[in-house]
């Protein structure tokens, strides 16, 4: 079981940032991609995440070829692939309270009220969210307890892979180490499969079983 | 300790233009019981009658009192303003929305026929539309929301196509979230601000096209007392030196209509402090 890009070719509007790349990860390992800025990870990720259209190459789930992308893609599928995006306050709808954050997606996805509360409470716990910061906004938090909302959010569907673009680059030491301790914590329960995108190459060599290098 | 008197600075312009709205809209609601007399009926007895104690804003050519008037004719362009108003909104955010969520090549016709309509003055297009039209109230309203969607619709295509840019729109996406719901729970909740503030900056512009089509002869009935049709029907007077039949409803819509647009930018200052120097009202 993977999740894997086979030679993809990639760009916005012309301008091609992936040529020919091929790359997956399988359930339960952690590989870590490592490169300079401008090449190409966070395409990769969100050729990964189904939310770019490769213009060439495909991605496969489970052994399974996806065709389209974004909204085309039915939410069984999607919700396999979980994403952790760069920037936590980008990433997050700022209307929303932390604890409607996290469940987003079980209501996006039409699970029942008691099971979304439940589902909740539990992985905000598990991150290390109080419950007095799941009434907040997210101005009215850190980027790291933000960040820490969106794992939770993420890993809500308990997806098969996780994919990490950069994710704990704006934390501090101990939130990173925590975040890292929560994914690693879920892969070992879940066999989750997680990609580590990042420039950090010491956190990368603690973190994944193989680090590729572009 | 920071110097933080500039979180109550006093604000007297939006101060002044609240009381003044609110004064306003009270008197505007309860015209009918303040002043029951009918504003229309002919005094020859009292014709032209400069502002005084008993008509503060003076009678008119038929006797009319001017300020008595003038509110019924508030009242009148109000409503269609703000009617008009609204319906220019909906309008503007059908389009707007329709381009900013599809994108692509109806995005680029779209805006181009917003483009076309833009360069014809609107005033004239407004007057093409009421020839065209049964003349009275319903022409009016029509006229001014055919003619002032445009802004509207710019306003709702540009922040959907910068709001759909945005990562949190993915994560929904990643999350399982359907077209609708993204729409519904992501992109609108953030726009509808945009719109109500677009709709209040709308309301004095559409005040005075509706008066400026009235004075023209084109909007409202003459008998019905509007400001367009009082500042057109005082011009008579004007030379025998009956300054105040058009002065008085003129100053009245100045100040209600500046009263609104103090307001609407001050709320667009709470909304968006970034933009706050471009109109310091």
């Amino acid at each position: 079981m993977s999740l894997v890009a086979h030679g993809v070719t990639a760009g916005y509007r012309g301008l091609t940032v992936l040529r020919d790349a091929s790359f997956g990860v399988a359930a339960g390992e952690t590989v870590g991609l490592r490169g300079p800025s401008g090449c190409g990870k966070s395409t990769l990720v969100r050729v990964l995440a189904l939310l770019h259209a490769p213009d060439a190459g495909h991605v496969s789930l489970g052994g399974v070829v996806v065709s389209g992308v974004r909204h085309r893609v039915s939410a069984a599928l999607r919700t396999r692939v979980g994403v952790l995006f760069q920037s936590p306050r980008a990433a997050s709808d700022p209307r929303l309270r932390l604890a409607d954050l996290i469940a987003e997606p079980l209501h996006a996805t039409g699970h029942a009220r008691a099971h979304t509360r439940a589902r909740v409470a539990e992985l905000a716990d598990r991150v290390g969210l109080t419950a007095d910061l799941l009434t907040r906004r997210p101005h009215e938090v850190s980027d790291g307890q933000l960040q820490r909302a969106c794992l939770a959010r993420a890993l809500v569907h308990r997806p098969a892979y996780l994919l990490c673009d950069e994710a704990t680059t704006m934390l501090d030491a101990s939130t990173q180490a925590h975040v890292a301790a929560v994914i690693a914590q879920e892969q070992r329960r879940h066999g989750t499969g997680v990609l580590v995108v990042s420039h950090d190459a010491v956190l990368l060599d603690r973190w994944a079983d193989r680090v590729e290098t572009w | 300790m920071a110097d933080l008197t500039v979180l109550r600075r006093p604000r007297p312009a939006a101060t002044t233009a609240a009381i003044l709205l609110t004064a306003t809209i009270l008197v505007v609601l309860t015209a009918p019981w303040l002043c029951p007399l009918d504003q229309s009926a002919v005094a020859l007895d009292r014709v032209a009658v400069p502002p005084s104690l008993p008509h503060p804003g003076g009678t008119d050519d038929l006797g009319r009192d001017v300020l008595h008037r003038a509110v019924y004719g508030l009242r009148v362009s109000l409503l269609v303003g703000v009617v008009a108003a609204l319906a220019a909104t909906v309008l503007g955010g059908l389009v707007g929305g329709i381009a900013g969520l599809l994108g692509g090549v109806t995005d680029r016709i779209l805006m181009r026929l917003v483009d076309t309509l833009a360069a014809l003055p609107h005033l004239l297009l407004g007057i093409f539309i009421v020839a065209m039209l049964r003349p009275g109230l319903g022409a009016v309203i029509v006229s001014i929301g055919l003619t002032h969607w445009l802004s509207t619709a710019r306003i709702v295509r540009s922040e959907l196509l910068t709001l759909r840019t945005r990562p949190f729109i993915d994560a929904a996406i990643c999350g399982g979230a359907t077209r609708t719901r993204v729409l519904t729970r992501h992109l609108l909740p953030h726009v509808l601000p945009k719109i109500a503030l677009a709709t209040t900056l709308m309301i004095p512009h559409a005040v005075w096209h509706e008066t400026s089509l009235s004075f023209l002869g084109l909007g409202l009935p003459p008998h019905l007392a509007s400001i367009g049709n009082m500042i057109n029907d005082g011009q008579r007077s004007l030379l025998t030196g009956a300054w105040w039949a058009s002065l008085v409803p003129g100053l009245l819509i100045v100040a209600v209509t500046l009263a609104i647009a103090v307001l609407a930018a001050r709320w667009r200052d709470h909304l968006d402090p970034r933009v706050r120097a471009e109109l310091d009202l």
